[in-house]
């Protein structure tokens, strides 16, 4: 593997597209956005998917982007991602039950996903970090399931409902209705992905986390708390957890223990459509996801609702095997 | 453990599972069952992910893979029983090598992606192709068996595979399989064709999950639902391998056990109650089995032999 990728044809393009020429992932994007443009500008009913599927996607994105931080920092993918989100969104609900407006209870519940992400690192994660990668995962898989059981035990499996963060309103464009929950979310995902940007390309934490990420002894020895930056990571990714699990519940799924399931199988797609370590790509990913399936459930009569979740499947399968790197991954050169 | 020994525990669990339908009632007997088709499913797994060191947190589609052979080959054309699961083993098999294709150029984190993705995807097939497969409502295979009938076959398959599955990994294919899961690089330099024994050890791995599937098909009256294939079959097999002990044989039985009677027991656990109770003593299970016995029950076994000798 190490031995195809790193042949002199393929490396010297990625230079070539590293020095300034345009890359092919992004005249790709440009000309889907392009159509999509021009379908919203035919079709009423395309466009209404369109926005719908951009705010799915968005939902998709913020998880992924959490898979993607954790994955980062750690090495690890968290299989209870979803089900931390769910988590976190059950204690919004009960905290707006408890009085709270929503707002209030949205940042409470961001501080609260914090503090489980950075605690669930420290006491679960680490002890087995050093261990094969098998063990990490298997330890995600238990937290996985021990999580819907708590949650299934403290709030019930009957469905609960959030109010919409952004209120009732809804916008007509032409023919097209947009609830203003659609732009809204997509608000959220891009202003987190911002803030998470920012937080590593202009931060010390953020310099300190990548560098604990890197080379972690290397770190350790410039004085970087490489322990601590870990558990930020995934106290981080908690948060953006959160916020997907937040954004998922009004737009289209209802509060129940396995709200994040399906989402999840979909997070995970766009994180390695992106490549699985870019943030970029991971938001990039969900928006392609959201979109594309909601189109293609209308304008495919072979695939139907039933097919979504194989279909995603099927874009792991195909990007892992035609560019394992994703749109926006690097190229992982082996030295033997 | 040296081979006389082995041999004489591995006689006197014979013994035990031999009397156990004349001692037990029906419904113990039924449970019994239950854990020898965990038995086989966890050996499977173990054989992928305890000796090959390759991770599937997908062998759940493979039982829902061998469960639908024998329900639709016993309702279409009343297959006898013990051939289905012959056709399970061989579908499943052959399905298994498929997926290790992709599987061989993903290591550790994607390829535990890709075949939880495919644990979420295939019971919905059920779904979209509902004329075949039945839809929500499932397969009702035409032949049904007695818990006796299930629990003698299954523990019957249960030996033979153990066996078979001994037989492989004390040999060549074994010594390839563990090369390939401690070094990869090392496997290679020394002539191991990683193509050939990870696709070989995905086949059998999921042959053994498609007979453990039909087995599982048949200890629910003969009907084959998308509802019991779901994501948790794939993580109770996988949390049953991690409390045998990865890469061991003498956990599997412990592991079987666990991940068998636990729902049944958990129903009557005060306090937490039914389904949650189960998640969460499932989910607090393997996470300290992991943080405190990282080799399982295998490797509790081994420490406490080695204290006694010292």
């Amino acid at each position: 593997m190490a031995a195809v990728e790193s042949s002199p044809g393929p490396s010297l393009r990625n230079r070539g597209a590293a020095l300034g020429g345009i890359s092919p992932v992004v005249v790709l994007l440009v000309a889907a956005s392009a159509g999509l443009l021009v379908g919203c500008l035919r079709s009423e009913t395309f466009a209404q998917l369109t926005v719908q599927g951009l705010a799915l996607g968005s939902v998709y994105g913020s998880l992924a982007l959490a898979l993607v931080l954790v994955y980062r920092a750690t090495g690890v993918i968290n299989f209870a991602q979803g089900e931390l989100a769910m988590a976190t969104t059950y204690i919004a609900w009960q905290l707006i039950q408890w009085g709270l407006s929503y707002w209030e209870a949205f940042f409470a519940t961001l501080g609260i996903a914090f503090v489980l992400g950075t605690v669930l690192e420290v006491v679960l994660i680490r002890p087995v970090l050093h261990r094969s990668a098998i063990a990490a995962v298997i330890v995600t898989v238990g937290l996985f399931i021990l999580i819907d059981g708590v949650v299934d035990w403290i709030w019930g499996s009957d469905l609960k409902y959030l109010p919409s963060p952004f209120g009732p309103r809804i916008y007509h464009v032409g023919g097209v209705s947009i609830a203003r929950l659609y732009p809204g979310i997509f608000v959220v995902l891009v202003v987190s992905m911002l803030l998470v940007w920012t937080l590593f390309r202009f931060t010390k934490l953020g310099l300190g986390m990548r560098a604990a990420a890197l080379r972690p002894a290397a770190a350790a020895l410039v004085g970087v708390r490489v322990d601590r930056m870990l558990a930020i990571g995934w106290g981080l990714a908690a948060v953006l957890g959160a916020v997907a699990g937040l954004m998922a519940e009004p737009s289209q799924f209802f509060l129940q223990p396995t709200l994040m399931q399906p989402i999840l199988v979909y997070a995970f797609a766009a994180a390695v459509l992106g490549g699985l370590e870019s943030p970029a790509g991971a938001v990039v990913g969900g928006l392609v996801i959201g979109v594309s399936l909601n189109l293609l459930v209308q304008y495919v009569p072979a695939i139907t609702t039933n097919l979504q979740t194989p279909f995603a499947f099927a874009v792991l399968i195909v990007v892992l095997l035609l560019k394992p790197s994703g749109l926006f991954g690097r190229r992982e050169v082996r030295r033997v | 453990m040296s081979r006389l020994p082995a041999l004489l525990t591995l006689l006197a669990v014979a013994g035990v599972l031999a009397a156990l339908p004349f001692i037990l009632s029906d419904y113990n007997v039924s449970l019994a069952a239950q854990v020898g088709i965990f038995f086989i499913g966890v050996l499977g797994l173990n054989i992928l992910t305890g000796y090959t060191g390759q991770i599937s947190i997908g062998h759940g589609a493979f039982m829902a893979i061998g469960g639908y052979t024998t329900a639709v080959m016993s309702r279409d054309h009343h297959t006898n029983l013990v051939v289905t699961m012959l056709m399970a083993f061989a579908i499943c098999f052959v399905v298994g090598v498929l997926v290790g294709l992709p599987a061989l150029r993903l290591s550790g984190v994607y390829l535990a992606l890709v075949t939880f993705a495919l644990a979420v995807s295939v019971p919905l097939l059920p779904l979209q192709w509902s004329t075949f497969l039945g839809g929500s409502g499932g397969v009702q295979s035409a032949q049904t068996v007695s818990h006796v009938w299930l629990y003698g076959v299954a523990w019957s398959v249960s030996a033979i595979l153990f066996v078979a599955a001994w037989l492989i990994l004390r040999g060549r294919v074994g010594r390839a399989f563990r090369a390939v899961r401690d070094s990869e690089l090392a496997a290679v330099a020394s002539g191991i064709e990683l193509p050939v024994y990870k696709t070989l050890a995905f086949g059998i791995s999921a042959a053994y999950a498609g007979v453990a599937g039909a087995l599982f098909v048949l200890a629910t009256n003969g009907f084959a639902q998308p509802s019991e294939f779901t994501v948790f079959l794939s993580l109770q097999l996988l949390i049953g391998a991690a409390i045998a002990g990865l890469g061991s044989l003498w956990g599997i039985l412990a592991g079987a056990a666990f991940v068998g009677l636990l729902p049944a027991v958990s129903s009557s656990v005060p306090v937490v109650g039914s389904a949650h109770g189960r998640d969460v003593v499932f989910g607090a299970a393997v996470i300290l089995v992991m943080l405190l016995l990282p080799d399982g029950v295998a490797g509790l076994v081994g420490r406490l032999r080695n204290l006694s000798r010292a």
